[in-house]
């Protein structure tokens, strides 16, 4: 900035030779480190750095290391190399609790893809007290989880749960749901759980991307002939995508490292039908004691979770070339 | 006569295209869903609140009282909660403990993003996408490294632990959203100030920084909410009933084996979730711009 200022035509002719006989008296050191780009960037970007190397990068690379050791709660472990892994490769538990994280996050994120989009889809029509349902919609995902959990906790009890009440009631059912107790049953309702605390999240963040689309377009694919399931599929679709596979990434990551509705609801019962890898993790971890097999289980996830990440990453770059945007 | 015809069809537009269906059609496709969409996510708190309420021969006796409607309202399970147990200890933990994270967040993440967005350092770039990718790293994987941490460095059981690890999910978050509405504020502005030699701290504390109010405030409230919904770290690395915050001590302390004071708990579950709720029907627009705008950027 400096520079260009004081450059004048007239002193750069003789620049080459002169440079350093014209050049202005140096400032004094705290001013020029106070204007060194360098130096203000590093201190500005101490305070985070700080927080986040020593509160997440270092404990993530702690993390790799215990999976690799035998540390217990109170005892530091000593290197095993393999061991934890090998145990866990021939542990049904463990591969159960894949399989449900597996199943959770699929079914769980289908139904809020959809349930969500449709959502969406209906705030966006021209209603009256739009902005009520919109604040209203959302709040299932303020309530902090634990608390939201506890009252499905109750909603889902064997004897007084009102759901199975109401049914009984309707003449639906003749008995009433053991929600929780069955393995099926169990499995259901933490993903309805979990379900009704994400479908905010993807409807609203895909109502912001809804009213981004310009009404012309619909009303020229009108013009043209196009029937309500053609406007969705060949207008909303194609403009909503690369909001559509931002939002499903956030919401696959959070369902896949879910931890607090199945501590709330389950603890991973009933015979561990229900165990999540974050749950076993933290059971076996915490719990039980084996610091070492804890972190093994939770650095198990961690290539899923670069699956996800990348697999978005990339569908997301396809998508740009194909709408011809460079970068 | 024409003028009225153009502001008419003009008017018409901003209603998109709503007016082509019937009205019995927009009941049925529209009208309807929604409500049961509204139904299905606010039972549960119609739920805990009418359950909070209730006294216990009413809660277990579906044949004598209607469950959906409570005769006697009481406030013994209330009271229970306020009077005889830590309850109001770990709501004030809790206050401390999310206000502390989210001041030391975006204490640290007001300079970071200005660093990233407006100094552009070398590297700044995958600096911002480095933070980027560090809001992805989900505590389920970290808290048994952190819970090692923790207890090595003497926090066990105090708020420090919480406060100092809560900023490893809340600085990602609120840099980001700093940074896209840094980047919203005009250069020029800055250049003028440099030209009328305003030093950098100047300019962040005299321009920027009042011109992103909006942002801060969306960026506080939201890390507010998400410290105040924390979980598995505060249940890891806090041990005794009077350090815990609120969703913990709820689990923790309020359901014993024996028999479930579902009255109490759902009191409890309300009153923690009230603080959040307040906090945001007053800032709606900012929960849906903070919420959006991670997304987007």
């Amino acid at each position: 900035m400096r520079s260009m200022v004081e450059g004048a035509p007239t002193k750069e002719k003789r620049m080459a030779s002169t440079t350093v006989a014209e050049a202005p008296p140096r400032p004094p050191l705290a001013k020029r480190l106070q204007e060194s780009r360098g130096f203000l960037s590093f201190g500005f970007m101490l305070p985070a750095a700080l927080l986040l190397l020593v509160f997440l990068t270092y404990p993530l690379g702690l993390g790799v290391w215990l999976g690799f050791t035998d540390a217990r709660i109170g005892r530091p472990g000593i290197f095993i190399g393999l061991e934890n892994y090998e145990y866990l490769w021939d542990d049904s538990v463990f591969w159960l609790s894949v399989f449900n994280t597996l199943l959770y996050t699929v079914s769980a994120s289908i139904l809020k893809f959809m349930l969500g989009l449709w959502l969406a889809l209906l705030l966006n029509e021209n209603l009256p007290l739009k902005s009520f349902f919109r604040a209203v919609v959302l709040l299932p995902w303020v309530v902090p989880t634990v608390l939201s959990a506890i009252a499905f906790w109750w909603i889902y009890d064997s004897q007084f749960s009102i759901i199975s009440w109401a049914l009984i009631e309707m003449g639906i059912i003749d008995h009433r749901i053991n929600f929780l107790g069955d393995p099926t049953n169990a499995r259901a309702s933490v993903i309805a759980a979990n379900v009704w605390r994400g479908i905010p999240f993807v409807a609203i963040t895909l109502l912001a991307g809804l009213q981004t689309i310009p009404q012309s377009l619909y009303e020229a694919a009108t013009l043209d002939g196009a029937s309500r399931w053609q406007l969705f599929r060949y207008v909303t679709l194609p403009l909503l995508t690369p909001i559509i596979a931002i939002t499903m990434t956030f919401s696959v990551l959070f369902t896949f490292t879910d931890f607090q509705l199945i501590y709330v609801l389950t603890r991973g019962g009933p015979v561990n039908a229900t165990h999540l890898m974050a749950t076993l993790s933290f059971q076996r971890g915490i719990s039980g004691g084996l610091l070492g097999e804890g972190a093994a289980i939770a650095v198990a996830m961690i290539p899923f979770l670069l699956a996800a990440i990348l697999f978005s990453y990339f569908g997301l770059q396809r998508r740009k070339w194909q709408q011809g945007g460079g970068d | 006569m024409s003028a009225v015809e153009t502001r008419n069809t003009a008017t018409g537009d901003e209603g998109g295209m709503g007016y082509l269906q019937s009205v019995p059609r927009r009941i049925v496709t529209i009208w309807l869903p929604l409500l049961v969409f509204v139904f299905v996510l606010l039972f549960p708190f119609y739920w805990m609140a009418i359950t909070a309420v209730k006294p216990n021969n009413e809660m277990t006796n579906f044949n004598d009282f209607s469950p959906f409607w409570v005769v006697e309202p009481t406030l013994q399970h209330i009271r229970y909660l306020l009077f005889e147990t830590s309850y109001p200890g770990w709501l004030w933990n809790t206050v401390l403990i999310s206000v502390a994270s989210t001041f030391l967040s975006l204490l640290a993440a007001v300079f970071a993003a200005y660093a990233i967005e407006r100094l552009r350092f070398s590297g700044s770039r995958q600096t911002g996408l480095a933070i980027f990718l560090a809001y992805l790293v989900p505590p389920s994987i970290l808290f048994i490294p952190l819970s090692v941490m923790v207890f090595q460095l003497g926090l066990y059981d105090t708020p420090f632990a919480l406060i100092l690890t809560y900023p490893t999910f809340l600085v990602p978050f609120c840099t980001w959203l700093l940074m896209g509405y840094f980047r919203s504020i005009p250069y020029e502005l800055e250049e003028c100030a440099l030209i009328d030699g305003a030093s950098r701290w100047q300019i962040l504390t005299k321009i920027i920084l009042p011109l992103s109010v909006p942002g801060l405030i969306s960026a506080g409230i939201f890390a507010f909410t998400l410290s105040w919904n924390e979980f598995i770290y505060a249940l890891t690395f806090i041990q005794s009933s009077e350090n815990k915050t609120v969703p913990v001590g709820v689990l923790t302390e309020l359901v014993r084996s024996d028999v479930y004071e579902w009255g109490a708990l759902m009191a409890g579950a309300l009153i923690g979730s009230l603080p959040v709720v307040i906090l945001y029907s007053f800032f709606v627009e900012h929960y849906v711009s903070s919420m959006t705008g991670a997304v987007k950027e």
